[in-house]
Order: structure tokens, then C-alpha cells, then sequence
């Protein structure tokens, strides 16, 4: 049995609430800080966790954290990216709807250690009925002297906003999100100036995702380098994995980050298996935007070693034989799924949320979904697939922001992992437009106009 | 004594300027010229917050800076990324860069409709320019192309969303320009288009510039559109004493006739001054003008067909050789009413002419 510490009191009835949350040792670590600790040390502790961007990026936060300008008189901002759009991904989601309080918390601490005396939750427009969760757990706060003016006597003012998204998956990258807070349509800004230098109306910001400032609690309570013992290498502490597809368990697991991928998969302390008596065909094992693995890369890294939940030994031997951490957005496919249709799926998805700024991005991933969609339906030729690999290439690392990686990703390892099935698309165009697959209805089965 | 300013040594296709801080990769490389500086679709130097969008400028940095030499992992947009001292940039000597590029232009013609034979901003087009540098014969895009519906922007200004490539620069100039931007980017992703709220029309003073600032087609002069190629006319430069702005503008001229007014571009074709809508819509003669002479116009450019300065006629050579005799009686040309018969009226023979048409 892991080791939890976000999840650890999630279950106890009540938790939603300040007086239980307390109870059970709540506020603990703002206590902590602002009695013993300076601003600086609660950074340093950070650092000595290791702790890393739960968002998907995973860069190390106490870096992050340290990099924020503090020139005289100039505000300085914590935002917390509750914008959780990665399909797959619904791990903030569970944290904040069931254990509020302790996001609250972290994000106190975290204001703490950053100066910042507004601090913004922007939260996904969909995620309605938590921005009702958060703001009863922000009027608590307030009502019981954790939020407000001259905490504890401390001198320190802090305020928290919820702001809510309007639902585009853009305004999770930071500086789209920003673009956002401030009211303007979600672009991306170009960067540099990164955030931390002029971020929400161009004063200093740091944008943390909801799981990585919860788990700033545990790395006070703790203290950091107990909280770097747990978890391996560089990918300390316990990770929340939102794990849905073709399993017996779908749902949102704590793990330590040193279990395998095939105990998170088979055992039944976590996914428990392929139901139906299925074989497992792919993993997604970090959200829509990570490179799908097959199962003989999924189980054993580049190096022959058993693949680890965790950072490195997911991304081991780079995309030729790794993926992702990604957000922990575990999509897992049996036998009987179609990795071409799945792929047009991810490809409508992108093109549909491209912001639309940079021409690789606005026009690239639209080309993809049209030449996948003629492939899905039987009216694809074989040079469509070496097209595909050219456009993805064009794409990737020439936007202005990630989502034109994220689109890229999935459909190159589509094809340099299952190219037999795209093939098989082209091979086989009657039965490609016959098949009829049980939860696969989500595709579009208008026909496909052919120019 | 004045304090020494500490300039900048950046190194692009292994040439090396100095520059001041702050300077982007592209200015700098802008002020080398030639071919190293890099194209831009939505960089425009007088437009603040402009670039970054359309990644042609995109280029690589092989070395960060003399105290951090290491390469930059992606291509960067050079119109956005500032030089450090001792920078080295890959331009047109980077296969990366080219290779990029290539997609790009792929990328920007996947939807502009390739009609430069009737679209207005033939001969002025930078996208057109760019496709020849960088583009291909043919597409590998086999789809139906994105089209819009028409939007009417008032008297004088005509957007036709199908050749947009999005480059925000028009809004930039409303947004910066004009106290009443009414238009803007709509929608996202592929069909994000440039419109105005409830078909508003631009109707600020200097809501003309747009049309000087687009790349492509899409917006274009309704006083103009049609009238002429502009490799037909005669770009002068004039000005006059306008209340509203600098009054500098080129003349677009055939014969004595004004066909257009824009305001006068630089070498990489940005506006120098902003002209108001008085002076580019509605003082269309001669005489409302200053006439200073020539623009001077790059010899590289379809526009100078015709017209270059100081141009060098051949000697003629065949009065010479026929003893003075003209070309015409060489050919038996006697008069040209003896070559058709005055009496058939071309227009109203069904199809081509044929001898048979004459012989009846």
C-alpha cells in the first residue's frame, strides 16, 4: 500500500468542511510557516522536496518559485491553474471537489512564500459546481482568520479569487491563462517575458497547477527532504494518476512513484486489469498530449528495466521508445480499440482548441484531423500516412506555445507505433467503414468529402 | 566625458554586427540586409506587440550568448527573441530553418487561395514573394479551402476573409492607431476570422492604414480595386499640407491620372508615416499634390517593370541596318486599315475570327 499524503483524509466524512478539515489537522503547515518560517526558508524547503509541476511540464517548483522578480513596490501574483482540460485528466478535479481545505492551504502557504497578497484560482468554466466548493472553503478560511488581513498577526495580507474559465482548453498554458485572468481573449503570450517576470498585468507570477500546490502542505508538515525520500530520482513525492479507459477501475489513485506500470495497471490496489478478459493493446499513461505506448514498450524502458510510474523511466530512451509523465492522465486501450479512430478523436480535439495565432498550429491541425478522418473511413491512400509524419514534424516545436506539440505527439507515435493499423485503414476500405465499435461512437460517421 | 555605450556582437550566417541591447535578432539582421534578414508576415516594426504569429521569421540560435553558449533547442521567432552578446544565429544557412519555413509557407497557402492573377495585391504581396522564395509547384492539400462570407467594412475599405492569413496586424493598427477599433479576430483555430462586431464599418480617420499594412490580399482599397495592376503604374513620391497627418504619401500614377494614394513604404515594405483617409481616398488628382519625383522602387520588384530609374535603353539597331528605312515597310505593314477589312466587326462574330470572316 502507498504512501498517501494528498489523499490521505479525502474519505473522512465531513472533510469538505473547515471544522473537520481542522480537526483532523488541517492548517497546520500555514501555522508552521508563519511562526517559524521565513518566506525564503519555505522556498528553500520546496527546493529540498523536489517537488515538480504536477501540471504535465514537471519543472522543479522551488526553481520555479525562485526565479520570480521581487523589484520594490511592484505586486506580485501566485495563480493557481485549476483550468484541467487534458482529456484524460481529471485529477485536480477529485482534489478540489473532496478535499478543498487543502488546497486553500498550500495556496497560503504558497502566497506566503512568494509575496503575493492576491493569489487567483482559475478554475475550468465545466468545473462549476467546485467553484461553489471553493468559494464556501475561502469563505472559511476568511471567516476563521486564515485568509484576510494581518494573518495571525503576522503582517501578511492575503485575499483568494476564484475566477472561472470559459471553457477553452488554451487557458491552461500559463500565459494564455493569464491573457485570460486579465479578461482578454486566451491567447498565448510569446515568451520570454515569462510569467515570473511580467505575468497577471505585467507583474511578476508564478502559475502553479492545483496538485502541485496542495502538495506544498505535506512538504511543510514534513519537512523537505523527508518529503524527497518518498518517490525515486527526481520524481519525489506521491503522484495523483486519474486512470480511465478499458480498466476495472477507473478513478483517481495516489501513487508514490516507484510502482510499475504493469502493478498499476493489474493490480487491484489501483486499475485491477483489463475487464472482459481483454489484452491490453496501449497506454496513454500522461493525458491526450503524451505519445501513446504499446504494451512491449509499455512494461520495459529502452534500457530493458522495468518501466516505473514515475518521470524518468516513462520518458527513458525519448520518444522512440518513452512518453511522458504528462499530467498522470492514464488512458489505457484494450485489444478490441482502434489506435487510427482514438487518433482522430485527439486530432479533432487539438484543432478544435487551437487559439489560432501561429499558422503551424491553425493550419496544421486541421489538415491532420481531415487526412485522419479520410484515413479512419477507408478513403485514405498510403502516402496520406507519410503526410501525416510530415505535418506532425512541421508542427511540433514550431508554435508559439505547447498545444502544437500536444498535437503533434499523439499522431507520431500513432504512426511509428501502430503504422501497420493505419496501413490496415488504407488496405481494407470497405471493412474500415463497416466497423462498428462499441464506446467508439464519439467519431463523426458523416461521410467524408473527398476534394 | 559621455558614458560608452556597450553594444551588442551577434553573428548571423556567419556575419558579425553590433547592436544595442534590446535589439531583436530580426532588426539586427535587418540591418546586415540581403537575404539574411529573416521574411515577416506579422512583424511590423511600427506596430508594438506585433510578430511571433505567423513563424516565418523562425530561426535558430546555434549559441545562447558568449556566457551561456549553449544552442537553443527550438527555432525561435527572431521577430520576438533579442540578441545577447555574443549570439550566433542560423538563418538561411540553417537547414532546420529552411526546412521550417518551407512548412510554414505550406502551412499559410493551405488556405489563401492561390488567385494572384486577379487578386489586387499581386505585385505588392509578401506572402507571394515568400511562396516563390520558399514554397512549391503544387499542394498536397486535397480539401475543400475555408471560405468566408463577404463582410462589407464601409466606403472604402474591402476584406475579403478567404485570402486572411490571420496576421493580427490590421488589428494591431486599429487597436493602436484609431480611438475606436470596432473589429478584431473572431473564432479560433481554423476558422478564426478577422471581422467587425455586427459588420461595423472602420470608419476612423485612419482606419485606411490596414490596407497598407496587409500582407496578403485581404484588405484592400475599394477606390482602387480592379482599376489597375500596379506594375502599370508609376509610384511618385508627394506630399501636402494636411491638418491630420504628415501628408507624405506615394502616388500611384497613369499618365496624369491618380489611380491610388498609399502612404510610403521602406525597404521591407512597412508603412514610414500614417496617412489619413483624406489623403488617401479622396485627393485623387495631380493637383492636390507636391509631385518630389520617382519612389524608388527595388529593382527586384515586379513594380519596377517599366520604369526603372536612370534606365539604359539598347542602342536601336535595325533603322541602322535597313538604311534608315522603317521596321514596318520590312514587314509590308502599309497602314493598319489595309490589314483588316474595316467593315467586319470582330464583336459580333459568333467564336474566334478566321480568314474565312474576311474573304466574305
Amino acid at each position: 500500500m502507498g504512501r498517501k499524503l494528498l489523499l490521505e483524509k479525502a474519505h473522512i466524512d465531513g472533510i469538505r468542511s473547515y471544522d473537520v478539515y481542522r480537526r483532523e489537522g488541517g492548517y497546520a503547515s500555514v501555522e508552521k510557516v508563519f511562526k517559524n518560517m521565513s518566506p525564503d526558508q519555505v522556498t528553500e524547503e520546496v527546493k529540498k522536496s523536489g517537488l515538480r509541476g504536477r501540471g504535465g511540464a514537471g519543472f522543479p517548483t522551488g526553481m520555479k518559485w525562485s526565479f520570480l522578480a521581487k523589484p520594490e513596490g511592484v505586486p506580485r501574483y501566485l495563480v493557481c491553474n485549476a483550468d484541467e482540460s487534458e482529456p484524460g485528466t481529471f485529477k485536480d478535479r477529485y482534489l478540489m471537489e473532496f478535499i478543498p481545505h487543502l488546497l486553500i492551504e498550500g495556496l497560503i502557504v504558497s502566497s506566503y512564500a512568494l509575496g503575493s497578497n492576491r493569489t487567483y484560482i482559475y478554475i475550468r468554466g465545466e468545473y462549476a459546481w467546485i467553484v461553489d466548493i471553493l468559494e464556501q472553503a475561502i469563505a472559511e478560511a476568511n471567516a476563521n482568520g486564515w485568509l484576510g488581513k494581518n494573518i495571525l498577526g503576522t503582517g501578511f495580507d492575503c485575499q483568494i479569487y476564484v475566477q472561472r474559465g470559459a471553457g477553452a482548453y488554451i487557458c491552461g498554458e500559463e500565459t494564455a491563462l493569464i491573457e485570460s485572468l486579465e479578461g482578454k481573449r486566451g491567447n498565448p503570450r510569446i515568451k520570454p517575458p515569462f510569467p515570473a517576470v511580467k505575468g497577471v498585468w505585467d507583474c511578476p507570477t508564478v502559475v502553479n497547477n492545483v496538485e502541485t500546490l496542495a502538495a506544498v502542505v505535506p512538504i511543510i508538515n514534513l519537512g523537505g527532504e523527508e518529503y524527497a525520500k518518498i518517490g525515486i530520482g527526481k520524481s519525489t513525492g506521491t503522484k495523483l494518476i486519474s486512470a480511465c479507459g478499458n480498466i476495472k477501475k477507473p478513478g483517481v489513485y495516489e501513487i508514490d512513484m516507484t510502482i510499475s506500470v504493469e502493478e498499476f495497471i493489474y493490480s487491484d490496489e489501483y486499475c485491477g486489469g483489463i475487464p472482459n478478459g481483454k489484452r491490453l493493446k496501449a497506454c496513454i499513461p500522461g493525458g491526450s498530449s503524451v505519445p501513446i505506448l504499446p504494451t512491449n514498450l509499455l512494461f520495459k524502458t529502452a534500457k530493458g528495466d522495468t518501466r516505473i510510474m514515475n518521470y524518468e523511466s516513462l520518458a527513458d530512451g525519448g520518444f522512440a521508445t518513452g512518453t511522458m509523465m504528462g499530467s498522470g492522465g492514464f488512458i489505457v486501450m484494450d485489444e478490441d480499440q482502434c489506435v487510427v479512430r482514438h487518433t482522430l478523436t485527439l486530432a479533432r480535439f487539438y484543432r478544435h482548441e487551437s487559439c489560432g495565432q501561429c499558422s503551424p498550429c491553425r493550419e496544421g491541425t486541421g489538415w491532420m484531423e481531415k487526412i485522419l478522418k479520410n484515413i479512419e473511413y477507408g478513403k485514405g491512400k498510403m502516402s496520406d500516412i507519410d503526410l501525416l509524419w510530415d505535418i506532425q514534424r512541421k508542427i511540433e516545436g514550431n508554435t508559439i506555445c505547447p498545444l502544437g506539440d500536444a498535437a503533434a505527439w499523439p499522431v507520431a507515435a500513432a504512426i511509428r507505433h501502430f503504422r501497420d493499423e493505419f496501413e490496415w485503414h488504407v488496405l481494407n476500405p470497405v471493412e474500415s467503414q463497416q466497423r462498428n465499435f462499441g464506446l467508439a461512437h464519439y467519431a463523426d460517421p458523416r461521410p467524408v468529402p473527398v476534394a | 566625458m559621455a558614458e560608452e555605450k556597450k553594444l551588442f556582437k551577434v553573428t548571423i550566417d556567419n556575419i558579425t554586427i553590433e547592436v544595442e541591447p534590446g535589439t531583436s535578432i530580426l532588426n539586427a539582421a535587418r540591418m546586415i540586409g540581403g537575404d539574411v534578414a529573416p521574411p515577416a508576415m506579422c512583424y511590423y516594426s511600427k506596430l508594438k506587440g506585433s510578430g511571433g504569429k505567423c513563424r516565418t521569421c523562425l530561426v535558430e540560435v546555434a549559441a545562447g550568448s558568449t556566457a551561456d553558449p549553449r544552442p537553443m533547442p527550438k527555432l525561435v521567432a527572431s521577430c520576438r527573441t533579442n540578441v545577447m552578446d555574443g549570439m550566433v544565429v542560423k538563418n538561411i544557412t540553417s537547414e532546420r530553418v529552411i526546412d521550417a519555413r518551407n512548412g510554414v509557407v505550406e502551412f499559410l497557402l493551405l488556405n489563401h487561395p492561390l488567385d494572384c492573377p486577379i487578386c489586387d495585391q499581386a505585385g505588392e504581396c509578401h506572402l507571394q514573394d515568400l511562396s516563390y522564395d520558399h514554397g512549391k509547384e503544387g499542394t498536397r492539400y486535397e480539401f475543400n479551402r475555408r471560405t468566408f462570407n463577404k463582410h462589407d467594412l464601409g466606403p472604402y475599405i474591402q476584406l475579403h476573409m478567404t485570402r486572411c492569413i490571420l496576421c493580427y496586424r490590421c488589428v494591431f493598427t486599429a487597436d493602436q492607431l484609431t480611438n475606436k477599433r470596432v473589429h478584431g479576430v473572431l473564432d479560433r483555430g481554423d476558422h478564426a476570422e478577422i471581422a467587425t462586431y455586427i459588420e461595423k464599418s472602420l470608419d476612423n480617420d485612419f482606419i485606411g492604414n490596414v490596407i497598407d499594412v496587409c500582407p496578403v490580399g485581404a484588405l484592400t482599397d475599394k477606390t482602387f480595386r480592379f482599376k489597375n495592376r500596379v506594375w502599370f503604374l508609376k509610384p511618385v513620391d508627394a506630399h501636402r499640407d494636411c491638418p491630420k497627418c504628415s501628408g507624405k504619401v506615394t502616388l500611384w500614377n497613369r499618365g496624369d491620372e491618380v489611380y491610388r494614394v498609399t502612404a510610403r513604404k521602406d525597404q521591407w515594405g512597412e508603412v514610414e508615416d500614417w496617412i489619413c483617409n483624406e489623403c488617401r481616398f479622396e485627393k485623387k488628382q495631380t493637383s492636390d499634390w507636391v509631385i518630389e519625383g520617382p519612389t524608388k522602387v527595388s529593382r527586384q520588384s515586379v513594380i519596377s517593370q517599366g520604369h526603372y530609374v536612370g534606365l539604359k535603353r539598347p542602342k536601336e539597331t535595325i533603322t541602322e541596318v535597313l538604311e534608315g528605312r522603317k521596321p514596318r515597310l520590312l514587314m509590308d505593314i502599309h497602314d493598319v486599315s489595309q490589314v483588316n477589312k474595316p467593315n467586319v466587326e470582330l464583336s459580333k462574330i459568333p467564336g474566334p475570327a478566321h480568314s474565312d470572316d474576311f474573304k466574305k
